[in-house]
Formats: C-alpha cells, structure tokens, sequence
C-alpha cells in the first residue's frame, strides 16, 4: 500500500447552510434502510396489517359492524401493540448504542450541539417509523380493496396521521430511556417494561381500579389520558368512528363534557408525551458525560 | 478548503500566539483523580505532544478541549471557552482518535459527505480528500468491511476536511500495525503547515519525535515534566524506555530491587519504568522474574 504525501490547500467555495439536525436525521434514515432489524419490524408489521385486513374482510358477514370497520379496530390494536414496541426499542436503541460503540463521539467532535444531536436523532426515526406506518397501512388497504371491500382512503389516512403522533411520543419516550440508561442492552430491557407497562398494565390497572374502588367516571377518563397509548386509542377511535362508546363509561362521559373536542385533547396529551420526554432528554444528554 | 487561520487572527486578536490554553484543568471519575490541576498552553503553529504511559490521562486532556466531558478549570480554544462556545471551537479542531469510531453501515463516501454536512462544507471535498487519501477506489466500500489501516486514513480525512486551525491526534498509530503505522506518521507529518497547531497524545518517542516540536510529560494525571522535542531523549536520558506493570503492591519493592541491581529505574503509572538499553530488556525481565515479582505486562518505548 502506497499513501500519497499531501498538501491541502485553500480555495474559495460557497459552503452550503445544512441544518444539524436534519442532516443527522437524514444519516439516521439512511442506517435504518440498511438495518436488518428496522426491515424485519417494518416487514412484520406490513405483514400482520395484510393477515388482519384479508380476516376481517372475510368474516365481515358473521359481525355486526361492517367488516372494514372490524379491519380498522384490528389495526388500531395492531398499532397499540407492534408501532409501540418498535418505536420504544428503536428510540431506547439509538443513543445507548451509539454511545457504546463510539460513534456518540463521531458526531459531537463536529460542530453541533448535543441539543441538535438529540433532536435529529429523534426526527430521523419518528421519520422511519412512520414510513414503516406507511407501508403497513399502504399493504392493508391493497388487499381490502383486492378483497373488493376496500377501507376509506381518508379513514386510513386519519388513523396514519394519528399513528405517527403516537410514534412521536414513543419514540421521545425510548430516546428519554436512552439517555438515562447507559448501556444498550439495559436500555433495551427498560424500553420492553415500559411498552409492558404502557400496553398491558396500563390497561388492566385501569379497569381492575375501577372494579376494586369504583373509581369515578372523570377519574377514570383523566388517568386513561395519562397513558399515550390510551390517548391514541381516545383519539382514533372518535376520529374515525365518531363516538366513544365502544370504550364504555369514560367514553360517554369524555364525549358528554368535550364533544368532539375529545381528540383535540387526545392529540395535544400525545403532543405533551413528545415534548416533556425530549425536553427532559436534552436536559439529562447536556449534562452527562459522553465519552 | 478555508483557511481560517487569517480571519481568527483578525475577529480573536489574543488568539495570535496562543491558540488553546487549559488553565489548571482537573477531571475527576467517581471521586478518582484523572488529571490534576494541569495548565499549558499551545501556540499557533507549534506543534506539542502529550506523552505518559497508559493511564497519564492524555485522551481525557483531549476529551475536555473537545467539550465532550465535564471538568474544573478553564480551556480555550481560538479566544472560544469550551464550556460555552464549544460548537465554535470544535469548528476549528480536526480530531483523529485512536481507533476510529465510524458508521459502519454508510460507506467511505457516505461517511465524508456527513462530515462535510455537519460542517456546512461543500460536497466537493468528498471525492477531494478520498483522491487525495487514496480512498477513492474504495469509496463505495461500507465502514465496516475496511482494514483498521483504511479507518485511520478516512479519520484522518475527515479531521481535514475543513482545512483545521488545530489537529488534535489522539494516539492515531496505536491501534495499527508496525508498517501502517510508519505510513500514518508520514502521513501526518505531511499535514503540518504554518499556522496549523499540533495536539498528539502518545507514548512512543519517535512519534513525538517526528511530529511535535515540544513535549509535555505526564504520569498520573501531572504534569512531570516540559521540553522541546529535540532535547526529549537526552532530558529524559532516554535510551529505551521498558514499561513494566505489576501488581500495585509490588511496584515499589521492585523498583529498591532493580536500583540495588543497578538499573536506572522509577515508579511510573501502574509499575515500574527503567531506562534500558536494547541488550538489557530481556535481563531485566528475568530478573523480575527470578525475584519473584509478578509480570503483568510489559512495553518497550523508543
């Protein structure tokens, strides 16, 4: 191997204006097409929104509601469960691995800001998140239009849209788990309890709390819009069905005093569970050590 | 590329001569001391190494001017304090690390043009440097699939990409082999010119030799020692330096030993140093041995 002896020299060229963050968004995006775990998320997803669409549309007769309205609710749980998780692991992934494996360093010996690194960090996989979203919805609504019973364009489009605010959340809340937790894979393992938490606690402690203490109706409401999950849930369901009362009690109730003001107030809880975790992230990554 | 050495002098008038200063810098680790109280300052154009063995805390030195660690004391870099300005000061340093922490999913293009994004530098330096670095052939190749020696070449490119006012090198040849690492020191020894400030770390005395023009010595974190490069060996009374690491318990006894034995020795980092000539550092060895001192390791310094 031969190195050439070299001489930089100066020469006048316009320097381009790149905005950090939008270009470690870019470099992040980048690495998730070549990631084989973001293919195999993405790839599962996909698959479980067409396995979903084509049995609702093929037992549509057995139910009352009309089968794409089945395929809909599926998705929505589909989303709770999968988008969650994957959001969660991505985000609580990112920073802790890069810590470890250095390449952390790469990006702050350059000229930005740990502000910046975090939030491009955080944009590049609420961007890759969402056009896995993309894709799942994109297959689901195919095969019901092949299955010749195809769901409302501006329905998917609604619940893809409020799909991506829930991947903002979660995504703030793994990128929070990955600047408190240094190591990758504790990072990992806090990031599966907290969607544990989120997914399945959230839930059954919601409704086991209402039996054993009869909790009241707007108590009930308040802590169901403590959990981003459930906001999502609040917000999809009277957004693409109109009402609540699917979700019982706290539903009638949450329509009865907000109105249709219930998914503005649903959205701005998923906008809060974005905000406060990235706020709180910059502050913990400003101050901790990083090399 | 910018020069950026003329418009600094004008918009920073004090940063004339000095170009970093570290003022009684201190950083600690869970209570443990890693660099203590130390202050020197590099001018612009001078070129200094900071030399120790394994644990001196030359990479935490390093660490700090580059704003990615916390710690007491000051360090300015151009005029720009680390603390508040660091973006501003990390603009103008060039940082080659020991072993190169890359992306290894973006390949040898990928991986410059993000550099230059980040920099706000023009897309034109990527096929600029990768022909200059012989890194154009490859340039397709990802990261990960590239020798350790490539790694180092495309580190260094990218710490020149924007024409930098300060290369801080962090023991660049420590990870590579014997004939690469000859390669890389001609290498950045090429990359000297007026005006561009040299920061090395290392702990081999041709590198230091070569590269820098002054040293500052340091063992535990102090600073031991100042000297120019050329007066190095003899102020140090170098021959060759062996290395010796021993169980810390052992390292004072060992050192009575080895003096009562007539060698030139001291407590140095986390054992002993004796000065040595090239016949002597087998003997020396077997004689820890034969005293029954436990060799965790050894390294021979030239």
């Amino acid at each position: 191997m031969t190195i050439r002896i070299v001489s930089f020299t100066g020469s006048n060229r316009t320097p381009p204006r790149n905005y950090p963050p939008v270009v470690i968004a870019s470099k992040v995006i980048q690495e998730a097409r070549r990631d084989w775990w973001f293919w195999t998320y993405a790839g599962g997803f996909a698959l479980l929104a067409a396995a979903i669409t084509v049995t609702a549309t093929q037992h549509r007769t057995l139910t009352s509601s009309g089968g794409f309205g089945r395929a809909l609710a599926s998705l929505i749980a589909l989303v709770q469960l999968v988008i969650t998780l994957m959001s969660l692991t991505l985000g609580a992934r990112q920073l802790s691995s890069e810590r470890e494996s250095k390449t952390l360093v790469f990006l702050l010996t350059h000229p930005v800001s740990r502000t910046q690194v975090l939030l491009g960090t955080f944009a590049g996989h609420v961007a890759a998140m969402s056009a896995s979203v993309l894709l799942g919805f994109g297959v689901a609504g195919v095969f019901s239009a092949l299955r010749g019973n195809p769901i409302d364009p501006g329905l998917l489009l609604r619940l893809t849209a409020l799909s991506c605010l829930l991947v903002a959340a979660t995504v703030a809340i793994g990128v929070l788990v990955s600047t408190l937790v240094q190591r990758g894979s504790a990072a990992l393992g806090v990031a599966i309890s907290v969607w544990f938490c989120m997914v399945f606690l959230g839930d059954l402690g919601l409704m086991g709390a209402t039996v054993a203490t009869q909790l009241p109706t707007e108590t009930l409401f308040a802590a169901a819009l403590l959990n981003p999950v459930e906001a999502f849930r609040l917000a999809t369901v009277i957004s693409l069905e109109g009402s609540l009362d699917a979700l019982g009690p706290a539903g009638t109730y949450a329509v009865d005093t907000f109105g249709r003001g219930v998914a503005a107030l649903a959205i701005l809880v998923l906008g809060l569970w974005t905000a406060v975790p990235l706020a709180l992230s910059v502050q913990v990554f400003q101050r901790r050590d990083q090399a | 590329m910018r020069d950026l050495t003329d418009s600094l002098v004008i918009t920073h008038p004090h940063t004339e001569r000095q170009v970093i200063e570290v003022k009684h810098l201190t950083k600690a680790y869970k209570g443990r001391i890693v660099v203590d109280d130390l202050s020197f300052n590099v001018a612009t154009g001078e070129s200094v190494a900071l030399w120790g063995p394994n644990g001196a805390g030359k990479t935490t030195v390093i660490r700090c001017i580059l704003g990615l660690i916390s710690h007491q004391g000051h360090i300015t870099v151009a005029g720009f304090d680390t603390k508040r300005d660091s973006t501003a000061a990390r603009s103008l340093i060039g940082y080659v690390p020991q072993e190169p922490a890359l992306y290894g999913a973006l390949t040898i293009n990928e991986t410059l043009a993000l550099s230059c994004r980040l920099r706000n530098l023009s897309l034109d330096l990527v096929s600029e440097t990768a022909d200059l670095l012989n890194l154009a052939e490859p340039g397709r190749k990802r990261v990960a699939d590239l020798s350790g020696g490539m790694r180092q070449r495309l580190a260094i490119g990218i710490s020149l990409l924007a024409d930098p006012l300060i290369l801080l090198l962090d023991e660049p040849t420590s990870s590579l082999d014997l004939d690469t690492q000859r390669q890389t020191a001609a290498l950045l020894q090429s990359l000297k010119r007026p005006g561009r400030a040299f920061v090395l770390t290392s702990h081999r005395v041709q590198e230091v030799e070569m590269l820098t023009d002054h040293v500052i010595a340091l063992d535990a974190g102090r600073k031991v020692g100042e000297c120019t490069s050329k007066a190095f060996t003899s102020t140090w009374g170098i021959q060759s330096w062996l290395n010796v690491t021993l169980p810390p318990h052992q390292a004072a006894p060992a050192q009575t030993r080895l003096e009562a034995a007539g060698y030139q020795s001291q407590q140095y980092g986390r054992g002993v140093l004796l000065q040595v000539s090239a016949k002597e550092k087998a003997d020396a060895l077997t004689f820890l041995h034969n005293a029954r001192f436990d060799v965790l390791d050894f390294e021979v310094w030239r």
